[in-house]
């Protein structure tokens, strides 16, 4: 599942491997309004082919349209986005064959209600990417095993624990062979003790190279796997860092604030 | 009582039922087609196929049926000149079915986007996600959970639209209403048995209707 790209990496002790520098998703000042609310405010931001960048902000700040904007579930007003180099197709076929290349895992799991997990996994695969049923299936049991679930594959979503639909959901995101997950608070509809479960299948993602965006507050997480650390508030990114520089020495009033607020919880 | 029983033996009844269980089972399907048509279009994305959706439910919803009819009989047919079978008697079936299917898709494009309604955003955000433009977003991941949750209102709908079939008569499509027109005019010393027996009609008829769709609502709910 890593996106071979022949680019070097190194490892960094820690086995997460070093991103490439090669630009995968590209945001150049990317402006949003919803009415008067000016969600996303020149927005900068790239991510290479590889890396983890974990977004972290109070909420309102524009984390969650920040995300949706990367596969357009939410239209932007102003500003370009690319991926691999394309930009995002405003309609139709091809921007459905882009949301094709970016995965995306939300809060609340989203698992297709009336479908098994197994036809969760397959739909994708099997009606976007003409995958012949038997060989999506195979994959798809292959995808369940891995997140842990595959003994689950002809339930239906409501009979799983919300740490199980979860890791159905990554299943799910793989199965396209995404060059790019996006997480949007992955795990902050979960009970506590299920969040571990799904944090170890994301780090094992990052371990493996595939790039992700992660919207989340788990500051394990992000020591562990991420790369850089982007801070928003206010629909502006405020600082970015790597994690241990973000966590121990932030530099901004806004990001000491916050820190202090979800520290002292 | 005997006496009665000879009236009704002078009168094809079952022949007459079988006329309304035709014109609802053919307007059913061709309504149910249509409206989903139009509940497609209502909550598609493109602005000019939301307006005409939107205009055709709320024209056609605001006319009664007997004009709807009327309008299929002599504005339709003699005038536009859509002819559906060179057989007279067929003809005027056809257009009956059409007008009840024209006119009962309105009420099928409400109720399926009541069913749309039930399902979460969510689930259409995921069917785009993972690259399934509307149209099979719209088939694989949205109407088959809109559909269970618009079982009850398509329910009532068709049950309305057994009951309206009787509006048929208004083009004289033989159908029970218009046998029952015949009977009262030639036998009025039975007009109450006459009504009670074909409203019993309808009751055998329509009950079952509502049983399976109940038990369909309750079967085929969505677990959340
Ligand atoms: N569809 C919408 N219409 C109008 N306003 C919206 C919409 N979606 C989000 N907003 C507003 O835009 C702002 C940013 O929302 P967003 O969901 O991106 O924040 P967030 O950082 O993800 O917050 P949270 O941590 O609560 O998830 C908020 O003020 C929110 O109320
Ligand atoms: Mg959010």
């Amino acid at each position: 599942m890593s996106d071979d790209t022949g680019a070097p990496r190194t490892d960094d002790g820690a086995g997460i491997p070093k991103p490439s520098s090669e630009p995968l998703v590209v945001l150049s000042d990317v402006n949003k309004y919803f009415g008067e609310l000016h969600v996303l405010q020149d927005i900068n931001l790239t991510v290479h082919r590889g890396e983890v960048v974990v977004v972290i902000g109070p909420s309102g700040s524009g984390k969650s349209t920040l995300c949706r904007a990367i596969n357009r579930l939410e239209p932007i007003n102003g500003g370009t986005i690319t991926l691999d180099g394309q930009p995002l197709p405003a309609e139709g076929k091809a921007l459905a064959r882009l949301r094709a290349d970016v995965g995306m895992v939300f809060q609340s799991f989203n698992l297709f209600a009336h479908k098994t997990i197994l036809e969760n996994v397959t739909l994708g695969p099997v009606k976007v990417k003409r995958v012949k049923s038997t060989e999506a299936k195979k994959q798809a049991m292959e995808l369940l095993e891995r997140v842990g679930v595959a003994n689950q594959a002809d339930k239906l979503p409501a009979q799983l624990s919300g740490g199980q639909q979860q890791r159905v959901a990554i299943a799910r995101a793989l199965a396209m062979r995404p060059k790019v997950i996006l997480f949007d608070e992955p795990t902050s509809a979960l009970d506590p003790e299920m969040v571990q479960e799904v944090l170890d299948v994301m780090v094992g993602l990052a371990k493996e190279g595939m790039t992700m965006v992660v919207v989340t507050h788990e500051m394990g997480f992000a020591r562990k796997a991420a790369d850089r650390v982007v801070f928003m508030s206010d629909g502006q990114i405020v600082e970015e860092a790597e994690p241990e520089t973000f966590f121990d020495n932030p530099q901004s009033n806004r990001a000491k604030d916050f820190l202090g607020k979800i520290l002292t919880h | 009582m005997g006496d009665f029983l000879q009236v009704l033996g002078e009168y094809d009844i079952a022949g007459a039922y079988w006329f309304n269980v035709k014109l609802a089972f053919f307007s059913g399907i061709f309504s149910l087609v249509l409206g989903t048509i139009l509940a497609l279009m209502r909550i598609s994305p493109l602005p000019s196929l939301q307006w005409a959706g939107a205009t055709y439910v709320n024209l056609v919803r605001n006319i009664p049926l007997t004009v709807v009819m009327m309008f299929a009989a002599f504005a339709l047919w003699p005038q536009l000149g859509v002819t559906f079978s060179e057989n007279l008697d067929q003809n005027f079936f056809w257009l009956a079915v059409w007008a009840l299917s024209v006119y009962t898709a309105s009420f099928v494009c409400e109720s399926i986007r009541s069913g749309v309604n039930t399902v979460p955003v969510g689930q259409a955000e995921a069917a785009r996600a993972i690259g399934l433009s509307f149209l099979p977003a719209a088939r694989l991941v949205i109407l088959p959970q809109a559909f269970r949750g618009s079982i009850a209102p398509l329910g009532n709908t068709f049950i309305a639209l057994i009951k309206n079939t009787t509006v048929a008569s208004a083009i004289s499509v033989a159908d029970i209403s218009l046998v029952m027109k015949y009977m009262v005019d030639q036998h009025g010393n039975y007009v109450i048995p006459i009504f009670l027996t074909v409203a019993a009609g309808f009751v055998i008829i329509v009950i079952p209707v509502g049983l399976v769709v109940t038990l369909l609502s309750q079967r085929l709910a969505v677990a959340r």
